[in-house]
C-alpha cells in the first residue's frame, strides 16, 4: 500500500534470550553545557542586535529655476531666515534685510526652537515662511537638526536654499567677534 | 523543647524555570535581530523626530562619511547587474564579466571610474583587498554639475526606470554641509527632488506642537 513504513511493528522489540538486557540509564540528562552555550548565545545576540531601526526623513528640495520672476516671493513680515555657523551655533533674522540695526541674532539649537514658536504665534499662518541657510561651515548634523525643528514646531512652509555672500560675511563678522574658530 | 527544625534544601536547585526563560529570551533575539550588512565606512546617523520606515526595497543609497567620501550602494542584485552593464557601456570602463560580479556582491562602492576596474579586479576573499575597500576614496562629486555621481544617478534611473527608486542619503553627523549639498546637486542635475535622509528615531519633545499633535492622534485611538 502506499503508506510509509512505520518499521515498528515487525522488528527490534522483542529481543532473543541471548540479548543481554541493556543498563538502565538515569533519565537526568546533565544540562550545564547546554545552558553555557545558550547563555553565550544570549550575549552574542544581545551584542549584536540593533533594535531601533533607523527611519527616513523626507526632504524636499526646491526645483532649481533659471528666471529670478519665477522663484516664489516671501512676504516681508512672514520670513524667519535660520543661518547655520560653526560649532553648533546658529544666526537668525527676521524680514528680508539682514543688515538692519539689531535685526541680525545670534542663538543656539536650545534656543531657537523658542523663537520659531514665537515668530509662529506673532505671524499669519499663510505669510509664514522660514529660510533655512546652512554655511559652508555648518555640518550635516545641524542640518538635519534644523529640518527636525520644522517638524517638531510644525512649520508649513520653509526652504533649504544658499547662503548669500552678504550673509556669510554676517556670519563672519558675529563669529570673529565672538571669537569662534 | 521544641526544636526549630531547619528545611533542608536540595544542594542542587531547580534550574529548569530559569534555562526555560533564558532559552525564550535566546530565541526572541534570534528572531528579533538583523544582521547589519558589511559596509566599508562608518556613519554615524544624526536623531530625527521623523517616524517612517526606512524603505527597504528599491533603494539607492549614497553615503556620506565623515571626511566627505562618497559612496554609492544599491540594495536588489539584479538591479545591480543592469546599473554596472549600464555604466560599463556609457563610461567605457572595459569591465570583464567577472568583474561585473565581484560588483554585484560588493556591499558599496566609492572609487573614481578610473579606479573601478583595478578595484573590481581584486579578489574579494583575499584579506588585502578589504584594507583596499576600506580606503577607497569616494566617488568624485566635488562641483555643482554633480561629478562622477552625476552619471551613477543618471544609469541607476535608467536602470530603473518606470518603477519608483528611493533616493536615501546617509550622512554622518560631522560631515560638512557643502559635501551634502553637492551630492544633492548630483541628484537635482537628474531631476531628483524628493530624498529620505537615514536618521536615528528620537521623540518628539515635550512641550511642543508636534509633541501634543502626536499624543492627540493617541488618544483619539
Amino acid at each position: 500500500m502506499a503508506s510509509i513504513d512505520g518499521g515498528g511493528d515487525s522488528g527490534g522489540h522483542k529481543k532473543g534470550p541471548g540479548v543481554k538486557k541493556a543498563k538502565k540509564m538515569s533519565t537526568r540528562v546533565d544540562m550545564t553545557p547546554m545552558v553555557d552555550l545558550g547563555f553565550l548565545l544570549i550575549t552574542f545576540f544581545i551584542f549584536t542586535t540593533t533594535m531601533a531601526q533607523p527611519t527616513a526623513m523626507n526632504l524636499f528640495m526646491p526645483k532649481d529655476v533659471d528666471k529670478p520672476e519665477d522663484q516664489n516671493k516671501v512676504k516681508e513680515s512672514g520670513a524667519f531666515t535660520i543661518l547655520l555657523g560653526k560649532q553648533d551655533i546658529v544666526y537668525y533674522y527676521e524680514g528680508l534685510d539682514p543688515a538692519s540695526e539689531g535685526n541680525f541674532k545670534t542663538a543656539t539649537f536650545k534656543t531657537i526652537r523658542d523663537e520659531i514658536i514665537r515668530k509662529k504665534q506673532n505671524t499669519k499662518p499663510d505669510d509664514l515662511v522660514i529660510i533655512i541657510k546652512p554655511s559652508e561651515d555648518a555640518t550635516y548634523k545641524n542640518t538635519v537638526d534644523i529640518l527636525d525643528e520644522m517638524t517638531i514646531s510644525e512649520i508649513k512652509r520653509y526652504a533649504m536654499v544658499d547662503i548669500s555672500p552678504v550673509e556669510y560675511q554676517l556670519v563672519k563678522i558675529t563669529e570673529g567677534a565672538a571669537g569662534i574658530k | 523543647m521544641p526544636s526549630v527544625k531547619i528545611k533542608k534544601h536540595a544542594p542542587d536547585n531547580d534550574m529548569t524555570p530559569f534555562v526555560d526563560v533564558a532559552f525564550l529570551i535566546l530565541s526572541f533575539f534570534m528572531l528579533a535581530t538583523k544582521f547589519k550588512p558589511e559596509e566599508p565606512i562608518e556613519v554615524t546617523t544624526p536623531n530625527s523626530v521623523s517616524s517612517a520606515a526606512l524603505p527597504e526595497k528599491d533603494a539607492f543609497m549614497v553615503s556620506i562619511d565623515k571626511g566627505g567620501r562618497v559612496f554609492v550602494s544599491v540594495d536588489n542584485p539584479q538591479f545591480r547587474q543592469v546599473l554596472i552593464d549600464n555604466l560599463n557601456k556609457t563610461r567605457n570602463l572595459g569591465l570583464t564579466p567577472a568583474e561585473m560580479k565581484n560588483f554585484i556582491n560588493a556591499p558599496s562602492v566609492g572609487v573614481p571610474f578610473g579606479q573601478l576596474k583595478s578595484l573590481l579586479s581584486l579578489d574579494p576573499e583575499l584579506e588585502s583587498t578589504k584594507n583596499v575597500v576600506k580606503q577607497q576614496p569616494g566617488i568624485p562629486c566635488a562641483d555643482s554639475t554633480g561629478g562622477e555621481l552625476y552619471f551613477w544617478v543618471r544609469d541607476a534611473l535608467v536602470a530603473y526606470s518606470g518603477r519608483k527608486l528611493n533616493l536615501l542619503i546617509k550622512s554622518d553627523n560631522d560631515t560638512k554641509y557643502p559635501v551634502f549639498k553637492n551630492v544633492l546637486n548630483a541628484f537635482k542635475k537628474n531631476d531628483q527632488n524628493k530624498f529620505l535622509l537615514v536618521t536615528a528615531p528620537e521623540d518628539a519633545p515635550p512641550g511642543t506642537s508636534l509633541y501634543e499633535t502626536r499624543q492627540n492622534q493617541i488618544n483619539k485611538k
